[in-house]
C-alpha cells in the first residue's frame, strides 16, 4: 500500500527578506499549470539538494488556500540546526528549479467550532495565515493571539492586522507583554476550538492552561514539528534489505536509510505523523525516542522506533527496514 | 466513444440487463478460488482500457437508469441525502473532484469551463448545462454534494476527520447494501463497521483507519465489496426492507439463475484537498447468476467460493438459506478444472 502522491516539480518565483531571522519562498509549478488545493495548516516537504547532501524538511503552507497560482512558505534561520534552513537561506534564490511534496494536513481546523482561537508564538505563525484566509472566505470566526520576541521580529504582523482588524492581538516578550491565557480562555463561548502552535515551552503552557480550565482535550489541537536532533554517529543494521548503514552526526536515521537506497514511509518527517514507524527486531544499547508519536509504553518496551528524529546509542540495533 | 444507455428499471418489473460488452468488463470480485476479509486496498490508478478501472469514475450503460431511479428514492425518502452543516466544503471538493474527473476523461460527455469561480458544467447524457459559482450554494438548485451525486453513479459518503478518527457525516445513499445513512450519520470509524463479523478480531479496521488517516490527496486507494441480492434492486436499504426482505424466501432452483445477482461494489477512497476530509465513493455493479456464468472461469470460481464460504459471513451477507440452491445452480458450470490467477476473464 503507497500513501505516495505525485512530487511537484518547481521553480523558485520569489524569495523575500521578511525580517532578520526569516525568508520567504514562493513556488510556481515547472508546467505552469496550478498548484493543488489544500487546507488550512497543510505542510509540504521540501527537498534540497545541499551540495550532495539531500535534505528534506517539512514547512508549513501560508499563502491563501484559494490561490493556486503558487505555494508560500516561511524558513527561520537556525544557526544551530542541522543545516536545512540555513541552505533555505543561504543558497536558494529566484529561478532554482526544486522539488515539493504534496500538502499533507496534520494541523487541520475542526471544522465545527462555533470559533477558532488561534495562539501562535513566532514563526509557528505561519499555518495560521493560511487558516485565517479559508477562514474569513467561508465566514468562520476566529481570532489571533500572537507573541513575538520583539516588534523587529513579529513577522506579518502589520498585514494580519490590516486584513483582520481587532481580530489579531500581537505581543512582544522585550516590552513583557503576554498573552493573559487564564482570562483568554475563560471568555471563550461554548463551541471554540483552542489552536497552539510556536515554540515547544509555548505549546507546553497552553496546553496544561487549557487542561486546568477544563477545556475537552479534542478541542485543544497542536503542531510541533521536531527538527531531527544533532548526535553521536552510530551504526544500524537494516534486516530486510541486507544491509548496514552509519548514521552521520548531523544526519537522521531515516535520511542515511534514504542515502542507503532503501526505501522508507514517511509524511511529516518531525515525529509526528507516525508514518515511518519501524519495527526494532534487535537493541543492545539505548533508543533516543524524540517523537511525538510512540506511547511511552512503546518508548520503553523498546520494539518500536521513529526513524526521522529518534537516535540510537550502544552496540547493536536491528530494524525490520 | 460510442456509449449507448440502456433503457431499463430497477424496480417493479426489473428490466436491469447488462449487455455481452457490460457481462465482460464486470468487476468480478474474486482472484483465487475461496475469500475472507482482509484489508485490501490498493492504489486507484487508471486501469486497463476497457475496464471499470480506466477512468477516476466509471460511467457506463446503466448511467440514466441509475439516475432516474436514484430521483425515485429521493423524492420517496429526502433523507437518504444528508450533509451535517460543517460538511459543505468537502461537498465543493467532491463536487470538483467529480466534474474535473468525468470533464477529463468523458470529453464527448462532460464538459467544465472555469473563469475564476465562475463555472460552467455540461452534463451531455442527462441535458444540464449549468452555470454557478464555485463555493456559493445560493447558484445550485441543490447542496454541492447532492447536486454533483444527482450525476454520479454509486454512493457517496464523506468523512470528517479529526481526533485520529473518520466520522460519516454527510452522503448520498441510494444504492446500498442493506445499511441506512439516516442511521448511521455522526459515527466513527468503527462504529459504523461494528456490524461486520470477524474482521474486527483479524484488526483489519484498526489498521483500515490507521492507513485512512494518512490518506494523500493525489493519491486515491480502492476496494471490493461484495454481497448477493434477489432481483436487480439498487435500493436494498434497511428503510425498503419490507419490499426486498422477503423475496429472499422466493428463490427456488427454477428461477436462482434470473433472479439471484452478484453485487459488486467498488470502493474508492480520495483524500479532499480543502476540508481535508475523506471522499468515500461506494459503486454499486449488479449481474444475473445466468450472466456471469458465460464466463467460464467465473461460473468455476464462484461456485468454489459460495460453496466454501464462511457460514458467519453467508449469514451476515444474508444468502444462507439460498446457499445450498445457489452451489446447486453453479456447480452445473464448474468442471473442477484450475482456474487462471487474478479475476480478468480468460481470453476467448
Amino acid at each position: 500500500m503507497s500513501v505516495g502522491a505525485p512530487k511537484i516539480p518547481v521553480t523558485v518565483a520569489e524569495v523575500t527578506e521578511v525580517n532578520d531571522l526569516i525568508k520567504r519562498f514562493r513556488f510556481v509549478r515547472r508546467d505552469g499549470g496550478p498548484m493543488p488545493p489544500f487546507s488550512g495548516g497543510a505542510h509540504v516537504v521540501v527537498e534540497m539538494d545541499d551540495h550532495g547532501t539531500r535534505r528534506m524538511n517539512p514547512y508549513s503552507l501560508m499563502g491563501d488556500p484559494a490561490d493556486s497560482t503558487g505555494y508560500c512558505i516561511s524558513v527561520r534561520r537556525d544557526e544551530a540546526g542541522r543545516g536545512g534552513s540555513l541552505y533555505m537561506h543561504h543558497h536558494v534564490r529566484p529561478g532554482m528549479q526544486m522539488v515539493l511534496g504534496a500538502p499533507v494536513n496534520l494541523f487541520a481546523l475542526d471544522a465545527r467550532a462555533r470559533e477558532h482561537l488561534l495562539i501562535a508564538g513566532g514563526i509557528g505563525i505561519t499555518p495560521f495565515i493560511a487558516q485565517m484566509a479559508q477562514l474569513e472566505a467561508l465566514g468562520g470566526r476566529f481570532e489571533l493571539h500572537y507573541a513575538a520576541r520583539n516588534r523587529a521580529l513579529g513577522a506579518y504582523m502589520p498585514a494580519l492586522r490590516a486584513a483582520y482588524g481587532d481580530r489579531v492581538h500581537t505581543y512582544f516578550d522585550d516590552e513583557r507583554q503576554l498573552i493573559d491565557l487564564p482570562a483568554l480562555l475563560a471568555g471563550q463561548p461554548l463551541g471554540t476550538h483552542l489552536y497552539v502552535c510556536g515554540p515547544k515551552g509555548m505549546i507546553g503552557w497552553v496546553r496544561a492552561s487549557a487542561e486546568a480550565a477544563g477545556w475537552p482535550r479534542a478541542t485543544v489541537h497542536h503542531e510541533e514539528f521536531l527538527a531531527p536532533p544533532v548526535g553521536v554517529p552510530f551504526t544500524v543494521d537494516l534486516a530486510a534489505s541486507g544491509k548496514v548503514i552509519t548514521v552521520g552526526a548531523s544526519q537522521s536515521l531515516l535520511e542515511a536509510i534514504e542515502a542507503a537506497g532503501v526505501e522508507a514511509p514517511y509524511l511529516c518527517r518531525g515525529g509526528a505523523c507516525g508514518q515511518c514507524e519501524t519495527a526494532v527486531l534487535a537493541c543492545d544499547g539505548h533508543i533516543q525516542h524524540n517523537d511525538h508519536w510512540l506511547t511511552d509504553d512503546q518508548k520503553a518496551s523498546g520494539t518500536r522506533i521513529m526513524p526521522c528524529v529518534s537516535r540510537f546509542e550502544g552496540r547493536t540495533l536491528v530494524l525490520d527496514r | 466513444m460510442g456509449l449507448t444507455f440502456n433503457t431499463e428499471t430497477f424496480r417493479g418489473d426489473f428490466t436491469f440487463h447488462n449487455s455481452p460488452a457490460a457481462i465482460r468488463r464486470f468487476p468480478f470480485p474474486f482472484d483465487r478460488d475461496d475469500y475472507m476479509y482482509s484489508v485490501n486496498m490498493e492504489p486507484h490508478v487508471p486501469g486497463p482500457k476497457g475496464t471499470v478501472f480506466e477512468h477516476n469514475f466509471d460511467v457506463d450503460e446503466h448511467y440514466l437508469s441509475e439516475m432516474r431511479d436514484r430521483a425515485l428514492v429521493l423524492a420517496e425518502d429526502p433523507l437518504r441525502c444528508q450533509s451535517l452543516p460543517h460538511m459543505t466544503l468537502a461537498g465543493w471538493d467532491l463536487l470538483e473532484l467529480i466534474m474535473e474527473s468525468k470533464a477529463r476523461d468523458y470529453p464527448d460527455l462532460f464538459e467544465l469551463h472555469k473563469n475564476g469561480n465562475r463555472w460552467h458544467w455540461i452534463n451531455r447524457p442527462m441535458q444540464i448545462d449549468q452555470s454557478f459559482t464555485f463555493l456559493d450554494e445560493t447558484t445550485l438548485p441543490y447542496g454541492p454534494m447532492e447536486y454533483i451525486t444527482r450525476q454520479a453513479q454509486g454512493d457517496f459518503t464523506l468523512q470528517d476527520q479529526r481526533d485520529d478518527n473518520l466520522w460519516i457525516e454527510a452522503g448520498m445513499v441510494t444504492t446500498q447494501a442493506d445499511w441506512s445513512l439516516d442511521f448511521d450519520i455522526g459515527m466513527g470509524f468503527h462504529e459504523w463497521h461494528a456490524p461486520v463479523p470477524k474482521a474486527h478480531e483479524l484488526g483489519v479496521f484498526d489498521r483500515a483507519l490507521k492507513f485512512l488517516l494518512k490518506l494523500q490527496h493525489g493519491a486515491p486507494v480502492r476496494r471490493f465489496n461484495w454481497t448477493m441480492t434477489v432481483d436487480p434492486l439498487l435500493d436494498t436499504s434497511p428503510e425498503n426492507y419490507p419490499v426486498w426482505g422477503p423475496t429472499r424466501a422466493m428463490i427456488t432452483p427454477g428461477n436462482v439463475g434470473s433472479r439471484m445477482h452478484l453485487r459488486v461494489e467498488l470502493q474508492t477512497l480520495h483524500r479532499l484537498p480543502r476540508s481535508n476530509a475523506i471522499a468515500f465513493p461506494i459503486r454499486c455493479y449488479l449481474i444475473r447468476f445466468d450472466e456471469l456464468v458465460t464466463i467460464p472461469k467465473w461460473g468455476r470460481r464462484l461456485h468454489r467460493v459460495i460453496r466454501d464460504l464462511p457460514v458467519e459471513l453467508a449469514t451476515y451477507k444474508g444468502f444462507e438459506r439460498n446457499r445450498a440452491t445457489m452451489v446447486d445452480y453453479l456447480a452445473r458450470f464448474d468442471d473442477g478444472a484450475p482456474t487462471s490467477p487474478g479475476w480478468m476473464p480468460d481470453p476467448e
